[in-house]
């Protein structure tokens, strides 16, 4: 009886073996608290900090510290601190907006062209690479500029030109897993293509998706401070990149108008990355492993 | 009347150098409950005759050329797409070679064999877990209830096989292709499992298919055999009298390569024979002559000139042109 032998173990699920993965790499652990605090610090910090980011409080140009703001006073004498503390949550938001954006294209498009092949991944991947050869930044400067700038419109903008490596990774996850036996065995048992695409193929594809999504919330936030850096932002709105595009002339005189919210942009796509990694490690080893 | 009528079936594959039959004119029947062996080397067809049974001749590559399969008097070979998925795994299922990975490896066994019950009897999701469980208890898996929600990866190959049988059997099917079910197992796991098959056909009724090339198990499990050879049937008739008698010169290879158990190990033992080449290139499939001619000791120049005609033999049907004078 050599196949009953082993014990009536307690099943541990795929999850929590992942969380066990994670938790070894101490790097991503530490990342995913900074960015656990910067998460928290955009969602009450405005409730903390109510201070309106676009008063006039104190003279222009004091340094951190002087009168109680402790990231002094930009060109216009706002008091950096609320800025920053509001200009997180636009910041995040646009770059979760964007990423999940951009996720949902590209699974909806490489999963159809890894799935189908033929003619439908033949149109499919053209288009992807028509989006991949567009210059990203000018591609989406044109959207906002044609659009109006706002939030929407930067959301859409970037998630527009990131979508494509999602869609390669998709799709080359599904062209691996499709011959795999466990897809054949779970059509002759009678599912269909939809079944077989988002019930069977996208939770095994997933593990390389969520990486790149990770990662990609953190390029988000990059591009949205880049586009606002170039003054392509809605202007009734703080963003951490709008800081920075505003003061830049004032970069001799009042540097830290420019180093704080650099570094916040720094710190938190640094732990966006590193918790990205983390994940990497976690998911990939068990695919290897089974 | 049988439950599955295969007739003329060809099914062709388009390859660089163009369409090849891999399935050249095969006809074969099975009745309700029987045990049908599918023999013959790798690449003679046998898997891609199941694939075709379930409708799943691998696409754009393959199709269904000519032929019917005749299933209670549907013809699948024209059925739709909507009406094939409602047959397979309620009506026919299959079970594949390899275990390690013919399961999904990121959800439960249970919610596996669940899915199935759902999908085909439309049972809620309490009931189908419930049935899985007591599907688990039925495939001999011990504390089914905890085992239930264990992964794959956390299963023997045997065990799996198991809960591939269970998947299988769920919708209790009319027909089970078992395509070399055994293969990857250890030998006494495949003993178990074969008498797993056993036990449970008898409960259900279940007519089996069974694709394989070893010819223990043909003689072990089945009633009636086919030996497939280059995608054309070479002979087929009831196992224990191919094998007494076999007739077709590839038939008469193919068991001759199975070693003998003498009963002391020291006794002097026949050296193993083997059939000199190898099964000939899709290329040469569907000429006009016996494929099997350039191997056969006993060819002649009508084997290479014209296609052999099946001859009835008593219970066998042999499809060579020397079949008389040989025997």
């Amino acid at each position: 009886m050599s196949d009953q032998t082993q014990p009536a173990e307690r099943a541990s699920s795929p999850l929590a073996e992942t969380v066990q993965m994670f938790m070894k790499n101490h790097a991503a652990v530490v990342a995913l608290v900074v960015l656990t605090c910067i998460v928290i610090g955009a969602v009450v910090g405005p409730f903390v900090y109510p201070n309106d980011p676009f008063d006039m409080v104190w003279a222009p140009f004091s340094p951190p510290g002087e009168e109680g703001y402790i990231f002094g006073t930009d060109y216009l004498g706002r008091d950096l601190a609320a800025m920053i503390v509001h200009g997180a949550q636009v910041s995040l938001t646009i770059g979760l907006a964007a990423a999940f954006m951009s996720v949902f294209i590209g699974i909806t498009i490489g999963a159809l062209a890894g799935f189908y092949r033929g003619w439908v991944e033949e149109v499919l991947m053209r288009f992807t690479e028509f989006f991949q050869v567009l210059p990203t930044l000018l591609f989406s400067m044109v959207i906002v500029a044609l659009f109006g700038a706002s939030l929407v419109t930067v959301t859409i903008a970037i998630g527009a030109v990131s979508w494509t490596a999602v869609a390669r990774i998709t799709r080359a996850e599904f062209l691996r897993i499709r011959e795999l036996e466990y897809v054949m065995a779970s059509r002759s048992a009678g599912a269909g293509n939809l079944k077989l695409m988002f019930g069977v193929i996208l939770p095994n594809a997933a593990p390389p998706i969520i990486v790149q999504a990770a990662l990609m919330v953190g390029t988000a936030i990059l591009f949205e401070a880049g586009l606002s850096f170039l003054g392509l932002t809605d202007p009734n709105v703080v963003s951490w990149g709008q800081i920075i595009g505003s003061n830049r002339q004032y970069i001799l005189d009042a540097q830290w108008t420019v180093t704080i919210p650099g570094l916040a942009i720094f710190v938190t796509v640094l732990a966006i990355s590193l918790v990205g990694d983390g994940l990497n490690d976690a998911l990939n080893p068990k695919l290897r492993q089974r | 009347m049988p439950l599955l009528s295969v007739q003329n079936l060809r099914v062709e594959l388009k390859t660089r150098d163009g369409i090849f039959p891999v399935i050249d004119d095969v006809s074969f029947t099975l009745d309700e409950g029987e045990n049908l062996a599918i023999v013959g080397e790798s690449g003679c067809g046998k898997s891609m005759t199941a694939l075709a049974l379930m409708g799943l001749v691998p696409h754009p590559v393959g199709r269904v050329a000519a032929g019917q399969i005749l299933f209670a008097d549907e013809d699948l070979a024209q059925a739709n797409e909507t009406r094939m998925r409602s047959l397979r795994g309620n009506e026919i299922s299959m079970i594949f070679q390899e275990p390690m990975t013919s399961l999904n490896p990121v959800y439960t066994v249970g919610e596996q064999i669940a899915e199935v019950l759902r999908r085909h009897q439309g049972l809620g999701d309490k009931a189908a877990w419930a049935q899985a469980v007591d599907l688990l208890d039925a495939v001999g898996i011990p504390n089914a209830r905890t085992r239930a929600e264990a992964y794959p990866h956390q299963m023997s190959g045997g065990q799996r096989q198991r809960v591939m049988i269970a998947i299988a059997l769920a919708c209790r099917p009319k027909i089970l292709i078992a395509d070399e079910p055994t293969t990857a197992l250890d030998v006494t796991v495949q003993a178990q499992i074969f008498d797993l098959l056993h036990e449970l056909r008898e409960q259900t009724g279940t007519a089996m298919i069974l694709i394989t090339h070893d010819m223990g198990v043909v003689a072990e499990m089945a009633e009636r055999m086919i030996v497939m050879y280059a995608g054309r049937r070479v002979e087929d008739g009831p196992v224990a009298d191919v094998i007494a008698t076999p007739r077709h010169p590839y038939t008469r290879g193919l068991i001759s390569c199975v070693p003998h158990l003498t009963e002391t190990l020291t006794d002097e033992r026949p050296q193993l024979t083997e059939i000199p080449g190898i099964v000939p290139s899709l290329k040469t499939f569907g000429q006009d002559n016996c494929l099997f001619a350039e191997r056969c000791a006993h060819a002649s120049d009508q084997c290479q000139s014209g296609r052999p005609q099946d001859v009835m033999m008593g219970t066998q049907r042999v499809a060579c042109w020397h079949a008389e004078t040989i025997a």
